[in-house]
């Protein structure tokens, strides 16, 4: 067994101060290209955000039990750094939407998102929240989360086990870690826009459509023109 | 068609029967009575409220199970189910007459308080405006919603068919997803000439001090209106309270509900019958095993079949392995409640993984586990089932139970929290229709598998355990009896295990339901799970409701809390151990 030496680095006389000054510059301090640097400060970044991502406490239907499943002792999702659900959206990195968004609740879900501080994430957890899943003919269903907000990861299943919820969860690491502080929306100029809330009138009504829905309201013909129609039973399109 | 003769002394007329209970009403209110059968007894609107009384008072009908409504297209009939806790046996219906246009009955909230909720639903969702009713809002959806979602010629938005199966699913190639449907390209519709943009929507009635007033009140205290949820982590799921205080005092808790209104009813009435089945998983997801088997009993009333003798065993086996892991998983919540963050809430779902093992071995799923079958189960459980099971029921669950329990009455400040906090006196938890634990908790011994026998259950050794004072302490202590009680039936279950089929006749993807109505119910882990199910002959149900009882419980929830501390408040809703997906359905 051979032992390894602590390395030591050779020593250099100095021809004159400032070479001395030059070699310990080059010894201690970073001195290749700018993008590597880049990348180095991204991969020690990532590593801790990726390994600290902090859910809201936030639970909508029965996924909401899966996810507490997730965070007990058989699934343990501490080993991911997730473990620390927070009670407000402020401090929390990701909104893991677990159950059916109701129209009801449409307009408290995109508060919360905006409530939530840059840089965040979403994720649909099971079929509800990714497209409206078993409830989606429903007349109060959203179908799904990604029509009021951007989402990173859909995990499909009605629940997801425990499982499926820890490998969305894995992929959104992998996301995190491709990110860079050079291009994250983040760290451009100018203040980010939240999404504008769903207003709740005679049925929900999306705020970035307001023209839209009075314009169509008012040509019923053109309105009626916007639909697919559907061949019945027994006869051919 | 009751499962079992009712349980009443000899000399006294069987009120039990809907037509003797009608010969009783005629006698006091000769022209009240409009007809009466087997189904129900049709009552005139105008003397509804003095029938009600009548029942409730002279006949000893105390306790109202139900409230709907069914839109039979001419007319609108309003449905109340009611019992006597004392005698118990299966509920009378009552039925009321409403006409179609502005349709209005008289409110039976003087009478019985627990209608409170249930007639807010039935305006919110039918349309039928309940006179006297206290505070007729929509309870559901919002105010401002356009058109009342039960009434058969309301389309929603992603309309496709009356019923299921959807034809354009048959010839291949037709199926255009709801989108694209849609001409708003989403699941919304709205009146024609609707202008968005000028629309401003109806703003929520809260009590704001201005500031000249508050000067003028100096430094006084007066009571905040506080909001508290929808998001909250400790409400449970999407519930909202709308709470006034009076320092950190309760004054009043008003429950705001629907954030999780997945409409139930109505997709239940596109479906098929069989197709409801995975829907009532999703109602109550702590329990869906017990869901499915209130649900098949329902539809097994109508059908009149009953599964076999091994089918019998193992739904028993199945919903009472729920009730047990339901009440842990309550207990942990609780203690969350209380300040002892998520720990001994690990404790019960370390036991609850192995409980959910086992229904994921026989169901396939962990959760919604879809798994009952009417005459029947869907598949046939192993040998190492019961052996697991076995191992569980002996060994490990009466350990955990003893350990839950030993959390709270060996600690001196949970008895100081819990004791003589959030009474529920016996007279006003029968009168609000509180079920379940919180029933039994404030002394009335009643439980549906003793009151109205399903399946097995008269045959087993167990009792009810109740509680003498209605406070915190006792709705904690039922419920770690009841999971004794569970295991004590588990156990004499698995012994008399028989062998057999599981399925009375073929397995069908659809059956064709004879006409007729029932209203079925079973003992949940949070209480009575009730159905009412109007079948036209067809393979789809023409009315689909669900009781939740989490729903009902929540009416009594701002007695319980009134002259608390806002911190009682919380552990106060905890012990009533609710489920959103069930109060808002």
């Amino acid at each position: 067994m051979s032992e390894e030496k602590p390395q030591t680095p050779p020593m250099t006389i100095a021809n004159s101060e400032q070479e001395w000054l030059d070699e310990q510059v080059r010894r201690t301090i970073w001195t290749g290209p700018w993008n590597k640097f880049i990348d180095l400060v991204d991969l020690i970044y990532n590593w801790g955000r990726r390994n600290s991502i902090w859910p809201l406490g936030f639970g909508l239907a029965c996924c909401a039990i899966e996810m507490i499943c997730t965070s007990a002792t058989r699934f343990d999702i501490a080993r991911f750094g997730m473990e620390l659900f927070r009670g407000t959206p402020r401090q929390a990195d990701l909104m893991l939407v677990s159950g059916t968004v109701t129209k009801k609740m449409a307009p408290a879900v995109v508060r919360l998102y905006n409530q939530m501080a840059e840089p965040k994430y979403v994720v649909a957890m099971g079929a509800c929240a990714s497209g409206g899943g078993p409830f989606k003919e429903g007349y109060n269903v959203v179908s799904g989360v990604d029509k009021l907000v951007p989402v990173d990861v859909y995990i499909p299943g009605c629940p997801p086990t425990p499982q499926a919820l820890l490998y969305g969860l894995m992929q959104l690491q992998k996301k995190i870690d491709k990110q860079s502080i050079r291009d994250a929306a983040w760290y451009r100029k100018g203040v980010s826009e939240g999404v504008p809330e769903p207003i709740l009138g005679p049925d929900l009504i999306d705020a970035r459509r307001l023209d839209e829905i009075t314009a169509l309201s008012a040509d019923p013909e053109k309105l009626a023109a916007r639909a697919v129609k559907l061949a019945t039973k027994g006869k051919k399109e | 068609m009751s499962v079992t003769a009712p349980v009443a002394p000899p000399n006294t007329p069987n009120y039990n029967d809907p037509q003797i209970v009608a010969e009783q009403i005629k006698t006091k209110y000769p022209d009240a009575v409009e007809s009466s059968s087997a189904q129900g007894i049709v009552v005139q609107s105008d003397q509804l409220r003095e029938v009600a009384r009548y029942l409730h008072d002279e006949l000893a009908f105390d306790y109202l199970n139900n409230v709907t409504s069914v839109d039979w297209q001419d007319r609108f009939e309003v449905v109340y189910n009611l019992t006597s806790l004392e005698r118990g046996g299966a509920p009378i219906t009552l039925k009321v007459n409403a006409a179609r246009e502005n349709p209005s009955v008289p409110s039976l909230v003087p009478v019985f308080r627990g209608a409170d909720f249930q007639e807010r639903e039935v305006y919110d969702l039918m349309g039928i405006r309940f006179e006297g009713h206290p505070n007729l809002r929509r309870i559901l959806l919002w105010d401002g919603f356009e058109g009342y979602p039960l009434r058969k010629d309301y389309k929603e938005p992603y309309y496709e068919e009356e019923k299921k199966p959807f034809g354009s699913r048959w010839d291949k190639g037709h199926h255009v997803i709801a989108e694209d449907r849609n001409p708003w390209h989403d699941n919304v519709q709205y009146p024609s000439n609707f202008d968005a943009v000028a629309y401003k929507p109806p703003r929520d009635q809260i009590q704001v001090i201005d500031a000249a007033q508050a000067a003028a009140m100096r430094l006084r205290t007066d009571k905040i209106v506080l909001n508290f949820g929808p998001q909250h982590p400790s409400t449970h799921g999407v519930l909202r309270l709308r709470v006034t205080l009076e320092g950190e005092t309760v004054r009043g808790v008003e429950p705001i509900v629907g954030y999780l209104h997945r409409n139930h009813d109505k997709i239940g009435e596109r479906n098929t019958f069989v197709g409801n089945m995975p829907y009532t998983d999703r109602l109550d997801y702590f329990t869906s095993m017990a869901n499915n088997l209130a649900y098949a009993l329902t539809v097994e009333k109508l059908l009149g079949i009953k599964p076999p003798e091994r089918a019998e065993y193992i739904r028993v086996i199945m919903a009472e392995l729920t009730r047990w892991q339901n009440h842990a998983v309550a207990l942990g919540f609780i203690y969350n409640d209380l300040g002892a963050f998520y720990t001994p809430l690990i404790y019960a779902m370390e036991e609850r993984e192995l409980i959910l093992d086992l229904f994921e071995a026989t169901a396939g799923s962990r959760m919604m586990c879809n798994y009952m079958r009417f005459g029947g189960v869907a598949r046939d459980v192993t040998d190492d089932f019961i052996a697991k099971c076995k191992y569980l029921v002996n060994e490990r669950l009466p350990r955990r139970t003893d350990e839950l329990e030993a959390y709270m009455v060996g600690n001196e400040i949970f008895h100081s929290r819990a004791k003589n906090i959030g009474v529920l006196p016996r007279d006003l938890a029968i009168n609000y229709s509180t079920a379940g634990p919180v029933l039994r908790a404030s002394g009335v011994k009643y439980d549906i598998r003793r009151a109205e026998p399903y399946s097995i259950y008269d045959r087993f050794d167990f009792e009810i355990p109740t509680g003498t004072t209605g406070d915190l302490y006792d709705r904690f202590i039922v419920r770690v009896a009841e999971m004794r009680e569970s295991l004590k039936i588990l156990k004499q279950a698995l012994d008399q295990f028989p062998a057999g089929e599981i399925m009375t006749g073929k397995k069908n993807y659809q059956v064709r339901v004879p006409k007729g109505e029932a209203y079925g119910r079973g003992e949940n882990p949070k209480g009575e799970l009730g159905f009412y199910v109007v079948s036209d002959g067809t393979a789809n149900p023409y009315r689909y409701h669900v009781r939740g009882p989490s729903f009902i419980n929540l009416t009594a929830l701002n007695d319980m809390c009134v002259g608390y501390k806002i911190a009682d408040m919380i552990v106060i809703l905890g012990s009533l151990d609710i489920v959103m997906g069930e109060v808002d359905r």
